[in-house]
């Protein structure tokens, strides 16, 4: 065994120059950011439409829109779209969350000029042709079958809807009945009265000049207006966290376990302190979680926990897969460690650590064409200006172990967590029922 | 130097090529190290590739290079237990590994004044990774858990990767499942992770290579200080695990518990690819088949006839197209509804590439493909990281990190009648044809 040497100590570190962002509202609502960042000769495209809506019909219509977004226009054939993207050395895809609608892409700069003109021409005369539709429609059904038989998606879609109830966040992916029902009418009825550029905000980030491509933006997209502006998330219900879960999987070698409350949004004061405690507990590699059930017993490939910040309110999710036969065990463990960091103070050390973590991520996460991009269209969409990344390492910095203490507590303790074991019940169920109030599904 | 956009060979269609620097020395002991400096973010990427992967495991270990791969982690001469981790992470960086079937990896990206600890972490564990008893049943209870989250407790898990391979080729090297056996990775015992680590992880056996906010003349000293005294050993010649050709297709259906609908995946034997003039027109026929809307399959199967779910193709069993060695397959993947025969959906494939063979490539079919491959190519080596392992892989592989600022370069160069060269080889029966059917279905 060769002896121990001395880890070298860190030199100075390098602060990142905050991006300069051009920010500007055009003639038609649209809210467009630009922003310079050279290296490879791409451009990164952000579009967030806001999109909410209840129910789920809406669901399935938003997704199919999404979905069939791309089909045609009333120049262009659903085959045209993808040879002209293709030429431009450019992808363009559309996304769904409970908010919003996404679409992102990236293009070579030679080819910003082209995608923006087709970006326009969806925007205003997508068709959805109802051949397009009816066979995505049956694609759709396809996809959500397989989607389904994941034992992440069944717990979930059961956590949500356990947290969240009727209101839009509760239900993410639509029924097979609904999306069979949908008609392409629906579709066009849809898009008219919901893509529309109030409220809405694009970002370009990549090799352009910001003001030049401000004006490209704002010539291929002029013609895309409507009266209307887009609608925000409604409130979230007050949550219960209420027993625990369980859904049967007979046969499963794993149990899929995932527990989710309400977390403090990124604006608000103890935001620094509960990301750090969220650290310590479970929220990277290095944390005590991590380090019981993984590296000292090996229940488990991995956990994680972290925060997700919807805009009506954020939430804690902390997700483990174990193995079947230590299912009681790995809960014991969980239990114990969100309790200790609910109820004892952090040491010096551990806060340091996940301090320089947590500044590292942001600066590492800026460091390329598409994670600024997708960085600054989160920013704008959670009400936050590109000074986040200067200001929030600065209140990183300013967290005491005091701090923690009071944020894990208001936060991370067990039993503000709404819980969903998806697993094998004959084998799991009686000895989980010693640790925890458990419901069956 | 940042980046710009000077091109590094004459163009014919003003495809873009980077231009990276791209500077290399090596250690007495063998070890190869490249640097790609770069100021324009305070970040840095360092990889470790070692020159062994799935392919080397011995019989009766299999699944043995990953679990490997994992002990890494487990402490070193100066460190103990999870504190790789922690000083990675507690200086603010990112870290992982993965095992493939030509090499394995070990990366970390940082803010850049946490250069010289990264080095220094990579340089103890090469010097003196510490192995014990513990820790190897630990990870092999771990490893059994990724084994059960990403193959036995998912639909799909494992298809194409894990159960074409046997189907494809014959040998040990080839065909074996490299996430490994339960009685496998319980049957490892250190000896043979010491020996594995003898005889694989020699500094003479791997490239380090290091990307960012640093200079050559630091990075060099830093090397010296932490890897020079590392004893140089006898480095393995590697093998060759080419196989020779099938002659007559070969089927095979494999059940699944927790699929909904049927999937197929069809894989043929490609050319070396060392040779790339011979190798990137497989590429390039790959993304002509399968990459969008705009490909040949997806237009056939998602745009007209309608029947299927998701179409896919790809180089390389683990999707790696520019990262592995001699045998290396293409494949086709497609996902479908019970009321789609399978039969039907592999009808129309042939259809479609007997007539790219017959036929060509439409007018403007090569350029736009090339230029989206070149796009997702450079949008791959933007982040320090990306680019890292291109440079990584391509010193190992072919000695030359160049590569990176030159691929896009020879994609153009591809001309037309390679693809349809290469179409004309990818034939029923020379392939390998797997059937994924739901365990209820008949």
């Amino acid at each position: 065994m060769t002896a121990a040497r001395a880890v070298p100590a860190l030199g100075k570190p390098r602060t990142s120059r905050l991006p300069s962002v051009a920010d500007t509202t055009l003639d038609n609502g649209l809210r467009v950011l630009a922003v310079r960042r050279p290296g490879v000769p791409l451009v990164e495209l952000r579009l967030r439409i806001p999109f909410a809506g209840k129910g789920d019909d809406h669901v399935a219509r938003a997704q199919l829109l999404g979905d069939t977004l791309l089909s045609g226009t009333d120049r262009r054939s659903a085959s045209q779209i993808a040879v002209d993207l293709q030429s431009f050395g450019g992808q363009l895809h559309a996304s769904n969350d409970a908010d919003r609608l996404g679409i992102s892409g990236s293009v070579l700069s030679s080819g910003f000029g082209g995608i923006l003109d087709l970006l326009g021409e969806l925007l205003t005369s997508a068709s959805y042709p109802k051949d397009e539709v009816v066979a995505e429609r049956d694609r759709l059904v396809q996809e959500l079958a397989i989607h389904r038989s994941q034992a992440s998606v069944i717990a979930r879609e059961a956590l949500l809807h356990r947290m969240y109830g009727e209101h839009p966040y509760g239900l993410e992916l639509p029924s097979a009945q609904a999306v069979e029902d949908v008609k392409p009418s629906q579709l066009r009825a849809l898009h008219a009265k919901r893509v529309v550029p109030a409220g809405s905000v694009l970002t370009v980030v990549g090799d352009v000049q910001p003001a030049r491509a401000v004006a490209q933006v704002e010539k291929a997209l002029a013609g895309w207006t409507a009266t209307t502006k887009a609608t925000r998330t409604p409130k979230l219900p007050k949550h219960a966290a209420g027993p625990a879960l369980l859904i049967d999987r007979p046969g499963a070698v794993q149990t899929t376990i995932r527990m989710a409350g309400p977390a403090p949004a990124r604006s608000s004061a103890d935001y620094a302190a509960a990301s750090l405690a969220n650290m310590v507990f479970g929220g990277y590699f290095s944390s005590r979680w991590t380090a019981n059930i993984r590296e000292d017993k090996g229940y488990t490939y991995g956990g994680h926990s972290v925060f997700e910040h919807p805009p009506a309110g954020s939430r804690i999710t902390v997700s483990v897969d174990v193995a079947t036969d230590v299912t009681a065990p790995s809960m014991v463990e969980t239990l114990y460690e969100l309790g200790r960091i609910a109820t004892v103070a952090v040491s010096q050390e551990e806060l340091d650590q996940a301090r320089r973590y947590a500044i590292g991520s942001l600066q590492l996460g800026t460091a390329s064409q598409a994670g600024l991009a997708s960085m600054i269209s989160m920013l704008v969409g959670a009400d936050l200006g590109v000074s986040y990344l200067r200001d929030f390492p600065t209140q990183l910095q300013a967290v005491t172990v005091d701090e923690v203490l009071a944020a894990a507590a208001a936060w991370m303790a067990p039993t503000r967590l709404s819980a969903v074991l998806v697993g094998d019940a004959a084998v799991v169920s009686d000895s989980l029922q010693t640790l925890i109030a458990v419901e069956k599904s | 130097m940042p980046p710009t956009r000077t091109a590094s060979r004459p163009r014919r269609t003003g495809s873009p090529a980077p231009s990276y620097a791209v500077e290399r020395f090596s250690l007495d002991n063998g070890l190869r190290v490249v640097v790609s400096p770069d100021p324009s973010s305070p970040v840095v990427a360092v990889a470790v590739y070692y020159d062994v992967g799935m392919r080397s495991e011995p019989e009766g270990r299999t699944g043995f290079a990953h679990l490997f791969e994992h002990l890494m982690f487990q402490g070193s001469a100066s460190l103990g237990k999870t504190e790789h981790f922690t000083y990675v992470q507690g200086s603010g960086g990112t870290l992982n590994g993965s095992t493939h079937v030509d090499y394995t990896n070990y990366y970390e990206t940082l803010p850049s004044n946490a250069a010289e600890v990264a080095l220094f972490l990579e340089a103890d564990r090469m010097r003196s990774v510490a192995l014990t008893q513990e820790n190897l049943d630990n990870q092999v209870a771990v490893v059994q858990n990724e084994i059960r989250v990403n193959v036995h407790n998912r639909p799909y898990g494992g298809f194409p990767w894990l159960s074409m391979p046997p189907i494809l080729y014959d040998s040990f090297a080839n065909s074996h499942d490299g996430y490994g056996s339960f009685v496998d990775l319980e049957s490892a015992t250190l000896d043979d992770a010491r020996s594995f680590f003898d005889r694989y992880y020699a500094p003479g056996n791997a490239v380090l290579t290091v990307v960012g906010d640093v200079t050559t003349e630091q990075v060099e000293e830093w090397v010296q200080r932490h890897f020079a005294d590392i004893p140089a050993r006898t480095t393995p010649k590697r093998p060759s695990f080419r196989e020779k050709a099938i002659t007559n297709e070969r089927r095979a259906v494999v059940r699944d518990r927790l699929a909904p609908a049927p999937a197929v995946a069809l894989a043929w034997r490609t050319t070396d690819p060392s040779d790339l003039g011979k190798y990137l027109p497989y590429v390039v026929l790959a993304e002509v088949l399968t990459d969008g809307d705009a490909a040949r399959l997806q237009d056939r199967l998602l745009l007209r006839d309608r029947n299927v779910t998701s179409v896919g193709g790809y180089l390389g069993i683990m999707g790696d197209s520019y990262d592995a060695r001699d045998p290396t397959p293409l494949i086709v993947e497609v996902h479908h509804p019970d009321e789609t025969p399978v039969d039907t959906v592999v009808a129309a494939i042939d259809e479609e590439i007997a007539r790219l063979a017959d036929d060509g490539l439409r007018a403007d079919e090569l350029a736009r493909t090339v230029a989206r491959m070149t796009a997702r190519y450079l949008r791959e080596l933007d982040p320090v990281m990306g680019r890292a392992q291109q440079l990584s892989v391509f010193e190992q592989q072919r000695s030359r990190a160049e590569l990176v600022n030159e691929l896009p370069g020879l994609l153009e160069d591809v001309t037309a009648v390679a693809v349809q060269a290469a179409a004309a080889t990818l034939r029923p029966d020379n392939r390998a044809l797997l059937e994924l059917r739901p365990e209820a279905s008949s």
